[in-house]
């Protein structure tokens, strides 16, 4: 999308004062977290970001306590809120937001790991949602 | 005066003494109607979207400002979940959340007052709205089994009811129990 836009349409953003950096994707988030791991983008395996999510955690917190096992439905919060889907086919702000990307990975790794998620994890998570379509796999 | 005339004249005024002193802590400030349709009145951007994300962004004049420093100080283990902010964020929410307690300068109404009356001992910085006896005597026809189902789940989901409380809406039209 950001090579589509026009030299004209930059120069006024930057002079309206627009944020440095323009909106990710899943896939630049990816591909950010796959540099930070030193890992080719490639090699990053939606199947080590599946487990994560359905198996990280012991048995008192989990990805899916509010996120649910399908990340194409919505969750709940331990209060009830709703959760908007994690998967961007079935919500596309999802992963278009770095900070709020770090923020959550800082929160949820830590709630449901105990530890901080490592940039490999990361990528391969955001990898995983991203691949999923609206129905099935 | 005749005894009936002074019985009446009590009754009436611990009857009007109690409305005012339970209902909306909104109806004691200024801002009438206006106010108690949204409420608070001033609803700060980063309160709604970093708080509201997992609950209603709870008002702050329910709790005193000794309550949200408690609350901001300890974000990584908010209730059992990790919900820490960055720095920046987080002055900014306290500093809105105690501008707007319960005491701050016009507002006239401590939690941590009726506290100290209902227990004894007190609590000058309860943690939980609902430990609060204004939120005990407001949902004291609410039993247990409400407060238990599933599109409740608990005290703390004001949403459930108030159909309006994300938007800082309370008011008692907007009710709807879920069944």
């Amino acid at each position: 999308m950001a090579k589509q836009w026009s030299a004209p349409v930059l120069l006024t953003l930057s002079m309206l004062g627009a944020p440095a950096v323009l909106a990710a994707t899943p896939e630049s988030l990816v591909a950010a977290y796959a540099a930070q791991a030193g890992v080719p983008v490639e090699s990053i395996d939606v199947a080590v970001g599946e487990a994560l999510f359905r198996q990280g955690g012991g048995s008192e917190k989990q990805c899916s306590s509010c996120h649910t096992q399908d990340p194409r439905a919505a969750g709940r919060t331990k209060v009830g809120k709703r959760i908007e889907p994690m998967a961007p086919a079935a919500n596309p702000q999802r992963f278009t937001d770095e900070k709020k990307v770090e923020k959550w990975f800082g929160r949820n790794c830590k709630d449901v790991l105990a530890r901080e998620c490592t940039p490999l994890e990361k990528a391969s998570l955001i990898a995983w949602l991203a691949g999923l379509d609206r129905e099935g796999k | 005066m005749n005894m009936a005339i002074r019985g009446i004249l009590v009754v009436s005024l611990v009857t009007a003494a109690t409305a005012i002193s339970f209902s909306w802590p909104g109806a004691l400030a200024s801002g009438g109607d206006k106010e108690k349709r949204a409420w608070p009145a001033v609803r700060d951007e980063a309160w709604v979207s970093e708080c509201g994300a997992c609950h209603v962004p709870y008002p702050p004049r329910l709790l005193p400002a000794a309550s949200w420093d408690r609350v901001m100080d300890g974000l990584a283990d908010h209730f059992g979940e990790n919900a820490e902010l960055a720095p920046e964020t987080s002055e900014r929410i306290r500093s809105y959340l105690k501008a707007h307690a319960s005491g701050a300068r016009g507002i006239g109404w401590r939690y941590d007052d009726d506290d100290k009356r209902a227990n004894g001992a007190g609590n000058a910085a309860p943690l939980r709205i609902t430990e609060t006896r204004w939120f005990r005597h407001e949902h004291d026809e609410i039993s247990a089994r409400v407060w238990a189902r599933e599109a409740v789940g608990s005290p703390a989901n004001c949403g459930a009811c108030h159909r309006g409380a994300d938007k800082g809406e309370f008011n008692e039209h907007r009710i709807k129990i879920p069944k």
